[in-house]
């Protein structure tokens, strides 16, 4: 049930909308090709990707901007 | 209160200042213009404790008026054709938003070619737009109506601006006596407005207009529909109030002599009056013939008309407007929700008189009918 009109009250409500509902493919980080260069964490435009170069599943779009600029090819795109 | 002789515009001024907006954004349009004058005539003269905007578009005239709304005041705005279309993107926020706003929309044809003259295409291009379209006979409904168009908008169940239509020039420019309310009395009736829900205030803040993804819209988009239904047990609610406290009853529709008509004639606002004359007319020589007038054409009060034309042969509808390919929207409507042999008639475009030869000509179209959808008045090559 949605309030009428669609007024929000409840002030940053905007993280219950989980966006990687949105993504078709999904970026999977193989950790021991990594080579720690914050690439991904850098470029992410979500800021999904967090230091120990985890990525935040629940709001990842799956744009693949982190599989385009890793150097070592550390992450692959998989459809869902 | 004696009656007092005035025009349509005249009269929804009258009541708009009884029903004491706070905040009146409007824009100049003929043929509203009037309404915008007497309104700003009223603020001047201390009558109208509002804020008078003088927006530079229609555009936003609505805008205003839905910000104003949104801020918790009672609003009231009016504009004519051309103006109602520039409104249209904000016509849908209003109604997503569930701003009780209430407008005044003086019928006016669409260009091109331009015409500033009657018809009822501007309003009913409007119809999905998700606000509650009630159409008027004459000066007097129109004074009515705009006190009613409030309690209906703000009623908590519905909280869907209202239109109120009343056709360019037949009602916007003739004077009619119109029986007028007095201030205590209309306080009786129309209460100050207390904004419940969605309403910007510092001490509740709140995000108003948001953005819905695909989880959200289609729940919100049914809770108009919702809405919508439940405004026609509230016209009707707050139409027989109305006739309790002031003697002029009002309801979805009005029909007259249907009960054992075999053809009823279905049409809405001013072109009521000569039908009513026809049929009379046409009862005199022995025809059974009835008006069905449609009040409220947002809600559709379908069933309504299901239980008022079941003992009817024929629907014989006349339609100011036309959507391409179909017909008028009347009597599309009717077409897919009721469930009578129905033909339609399209009149009164651009202003052309609706004469009461046309009506008799429908009536004989409908007992002898040649197509679905008849043009009535049509000019041959000259």
């Amino acid at each position: 049930m949605v309030s009428i009109g669609c007024a929000i009250s409840e002030p940053g409500s905007t993280r219950k909308n989980k966006t990687g509902s949105w993504r078709t493919f999904k970026p999977i980080l193989d950790k021991n090709a990594c080579v720690d260069c914050n690439n991904c964490l850098m470029f992410c435009p979500e800021g999904c990707v967090n230091k120990d170069h985890d990525i935040d599943y629940d709001y990842c779009k799956g744009c693949g901007i982190c599989k385009e600029e890793c150097p070592v090819q550390a992450i692959k795109m998989e459809i869902e | 209160m004696a009656k007092e002789i005035m025009t349509t515009n005249r009269a929804v001024a009258e009541a708009v200042k009884l029903a004491k907006p706070q905040v009146v954004p409007v824009y100049p349009i003929t043929p509203q213009t009037t309404i915008s004058e007497y309104l700003a005539q009223f603020v001047a003269d201390g009558d109208l404790d509002a804020e008078y905007i003088r927006v530079e578009s229609e555009h936003s005239a609505i805008s205003a008026t839905l910000g104003a709304s949104e801020a918790g005041v009672r609003v009231f705005t009016a504009t004519s054709s051309q103006g109602l279309m520039l409104m249209h993107e904000i016509l849908f926020a209003a109604a997503g938003m569930r701003a009780p706003i209430v407008m005044a929309d003086a019928n006016r044809a669409i260009s091109a070619p331009l015409n500033i003259w009657n018809d009822q295409q501007d309003s009913i291009a409007q119809r999905d737009a998700g606000w509650i379209q009630l159409y008027v006979e004459n000066a007097q409904e129109g004074f009515d109506t705009i006190l009613q168009a409030y309690r209906i908008a703000e009623h908590e169940e519905v909280m869907l601006p209202v239109m109120v239509c009343l056709d360019g020039f037949i009602l916007t420019h003739t004077v009619e006596p119109v029986d007028l309310l007095e201030q205590a009395e209309v306080d009786t009736f129309l209460e100050p407005y207390v904004p419940k829900f969605a309403y910007l205030d510092p001490e509740r803040p709140m995000s108003l207009g948001n953005f819905a993804d695909p989880t959200y819209y289609t729940e919100a988009r049914h809770d108009m529909q919702v809405a919508m239904d439940k405004s026609m047990e509230v016209i009707k609610e707050v139409g027989a109030e109305f006739g309790e406290k002031f003697g002029r009853e009002y309801g979805l529709t009005e029909s007259y002599l249907c009960d054992d008509a075999e053809i009823i004639l279905v049409c809405m606002g001013s072109m009521a009056s000569t039908v009513r004359h026809v049929v009379d007319q046409l009862r005199a020589k022995g025809e059974k013939v009835g008006l069905l007038k449609i009040r409220s054409y947002r809600p559709f009060p379908f069933e309504e008309i299901d239980e008022i034309t079941k003992n009817a042969e024929k629907l014989a509808v006349l339609d100011k407007n036309f959507s391409f390919g179909i017909g008028g929207a009347l009597f599309a409507d009717l077409k897919a929700k009721c469930h009578k042999e129905t033909y339609g008639f399209i009149l009164g475009l651009g202003g052309r008189d609706v004469i009461p030869e046309y009506i008799e000509e429908a009536v004989e179209l409908t007992k002898n009918p040649v197509k679905e959808v008849t043009w009535l008045g049509l000019k041959e090559d000259e």
